[in-house]
C-alpha cells in the first residue's frame, strides 16, 4: 500500500508522528515528512490509525 | 466505580444513544460502527448543525478571504446511509433518568441500552453583557460568524482573557492590521496552564504583534444605546471598543444532569470517570471536554482537559466501550495541543501540574519548556519546533528522566542555532 500526505493539506500537527513515528515525522519546516511511503501490509492498521488521526484530513492510504 | 458502572459481561447493548452532536459525539458513533457493532445509534445534538470542526472557528474563518459556509465533518448521507444513525439536531438535551435509562429532550423521551454523554461545555459569560451587542463568546458557528463580520467591517477589538481562544483572536485581529487589547485579570498569561515563566514568554509574543495587553485588572462593559462602546479597567481607564471577544474559559455543559444522580464534581460540575470512562450510572459513559478522567501515566491525577486530540480520543474509546462484550479498556494517552498565535505554533505535550518548569532556549520563538514531577519528564511547550515536540511526547511516555530530556532538549537547541 502507499501512503499520500497532502501537503497543501498538512499542517505539521503531528498527530501522525505521534501514532506511527517510523512512517511520519513532522519536519523543521512545518510539514510531514512520510518516511516510508510503501509500508508493508502488516502496518496497515497501525496507518489507518495516523491517517484517521489527521486532524485535517490531508492523509490517506491507497491500495 | 467500576463495578456499579460496567454491565456483565455479554450483555447485549441493541441501541447506542450519543448526546452530543460535536467532536468528540461524532467519533463515539465512528467508534461504535468500527467496531463491527451492528446495533441502532441515535445522535443527538443542542446546535442545529451536523457535527463540525470548532479549531477553525478562532483561526483561519476569521481571516479575509476564508469562506463563511460552515462544513460538517459528515455529511447528512454519510451518517445515515454510511453510519446507520439516527441523528436529533437542534435538540438540546434537559435531563436523564438513570434506573429508567432514558434521555429527555423538549419534546421527545430517547431510551437507551448504553449512553455516551459528550455534551461538551459552554463558553462562560461576562456577569450583565446579555444586553449588550457586539460582545461575543466564541464556541460556536455563529459566534464565529458573528466576530468575522464584525471584524470585516473593521472593528476595533477587545478580547477579555489572555487565554488560548482569546491570543487566536488577537491573532486575528492583528493579522488583519486591526487594533486589539487583551485584558487578563492574571498579572501573567496562562500562569496556570503553562506556568509563570512560559507565560512571560507568551506575553512577548503578544507584545512582539503589537497587541496591546493589560494584564493584573478585570474589565466592565460600557455600552450605549444597546451596543458595547468599550470596556473600563481597574484604574478607571476606558479602552473603546466596537467589539468585545469574551474568552474566559467554559463551564461543563451538565446542567441537564443535575438530577440524575450521576457524580458531577464539586467545582465545575464536569463528570467525574473512571479511567475507562464509566460514569457512576450504569451504562453511562462520557468524553470529551466534560470528563474528569483519571491518567495512570501522571499519578492517576485526575484531568479535565479541553483538547481537540482528547475529544477524538475520549470518543472514539467511550463508545467502543460503551457496546464492547469484552473489558473495557482504559485511556492511554500524553495529553497534547497546539494554538496558533500570529505566525507562530504553540505544542504542549503532557501535563503542566509539575514541580519545575525549566526553559531551554530563547525566550521566545524557539523555545523548549520542560516540565518535571519528580524525577521525570512529565511535559513539554515548544514555540516553532514543530520537529521536536512529538519526540519529547515519547519520551513523556517512556517516562524519560528529566537528565535525560533536558540534555535532549539542550542538544535540540543547540543544533538549531
Amino acid at each position: 500500500m502507499r501512503i499520500v500526505a497532502d501537503r497543501g493539506r498538512c499542517e505539521g500537527l503531528g498527530m501522525c508522528e505521534a501514532m506511527a513515528h517510523e512512517f511520519f515525522e513532522v519536519g523543521d519546516d512545518g510539514y510531514v515528512e512520510v518516511l516510508d511511503e510503501n509500508p508493508g501490509e502488516e502496518h496497515r492498521t497501525e496507518l489507518a490509525a495516523a491517517v484517521d488521526a489527521c486532524p485535517v484530513l490531508a492523509l490517506s492510504l491507497k491500495g | 466505580m467500576n463495578a456499579a458502572s460496567t454491565r456483565p459481561l455479554g450483555q447485549d447493548i441493541d441501541h447506542l444513544v450519543v448526546v452530543g452532536a460535536s467532536l468528540a459525539g461524532l467519533r463515539a458513533i465512528e467508534s461504535a460502527r468500527a467496531s463491527g457493532w451492528s446495533g441502532r445509534i441515535t445522535l443527538v445534538g443542542a446546535e442545529p448543525h451536523l457535527p463540525y470542526d470548532r479549531p477553525p472557528l478562532s483561526k483561519g474563518f476569521l481571516s479575509k478571504d476564508s469562506s463563511l459556509a460552515l462544513s460538517p465533518f459528515r455529511h447528512d448521507h454519510e451518517l445515515s446511509s454510511d453510519l446507520r444513525v439516527t441523528t436529533i439536531l437542534g435538540s438540546p438535551a434537559t435531563g436523564l433518568d438513570a434506573a429508567g435509562q432514558r434521555v429527555f429532550l423538549d419534546d421527545a423521551v430517547v431510551p437507551y441500552d448504553a449512553l455516551v454523554i459528550a455534551t461538551g461545555a459552554q463558553a462562560r459569560k461576562l456577569p450583565n453583557s446579555a444586553h449588550l451587542s457586539g460582545v461575543h463568546t466564541l464556541r460556536s458557528y455563529e459566534d464565529a460568524l458573528a466576530v468575522r463580520k464584525a471584524m470585516d467591517a473593521g472593528a476595533a477589538t477587545v478580547v477579555i482573557g489572555a487565554g488560548f481562544i482569546g491570543s487566536e483572536i488577537a491573532s486575528a485581529a492583528r493579522k488583519r492590521g486591526l487594533p486589539v487589547t487583551i485584558v487578563e485579570q492574571l498579572d501573567v498569561p496562562l500562569t496556570r496552564s503553562l506556568g509563570p515563566a512560559p507565560g512571560e514568554v507568551c506575553a512577548g509574543l503578544h507584545r512582539a504583534a503589537g497587541t496591546d495587553l493589560r494584564l493584573g485588572t478585570g474589565a466592565r462593559l460600557l455600552g450605549r444605546e444597546g451596543r458595547v462602546t468599550g470596556v473600563e479597567l481597574d484604574t478607571g481607564e476606558i479602552v473603546p471598543a466596537d467589539l468585545v471577544v469574551v474568552g474566559i474559559g467554559v463551564q461543563p455543559a451538565t446542567g441537564w444532569l443535575e438530577d440524575s444522580g450521576i457524580r458531577l464534581h464539586e467545582r465545575d460540575r464536569g463528570i467525574i470517570c473512571d479511567n475507562t470512562l464509566a460514569t457512576s450510572l450504569p451504562n453511562v459513559w462520557a468524553a470529551g471536554d466534560l470528563a474528569h478522567v483519571p491518567l495512570g501515566l501522571f499519578d492517576d491525577d485526575l484531568m479535565r482537559l479541553e483538547h481537540w486530540t482528547n475529544a477524538a480520543e475520549q470518543g472514539a474509546l467511550a463508545a467502543r466501550n460503551a457496546v464492547a462484550t469484552s473489558e473495557a479498556q482504559p485511556l492511554e494517552t500524553i495529553p497534547y495541543f497546539w494554538s496558533d498565535w500570529y505566525d507562530h505554533r504553540l505544542q504542549f505535550v503532557g501535563t503542566p501540574r509539575a514541580d519545575e518548569v525549566l526553559i531551554v532556549g530563547p525566550q521566545g520563538p524557539g523555545m523548549l519548556a520542560l516540565y518535571r514531577r519528580d524525577e521525570r519528564l512529565v511535559g513539554t511547550l515548544s514555540i516553532d519546533r514543530p520537529r521536536d515536540i512529538m519526540k519529547f511526547r515519547r519520551r513523556i511516555a517512556a517516562r524519560c528522566s528529566w537528565d535525560e530530556a533536558v540534555a535532549a532538549a539542550a542538544d535540540r537547541v543547540a543544533a538549531a542555532a
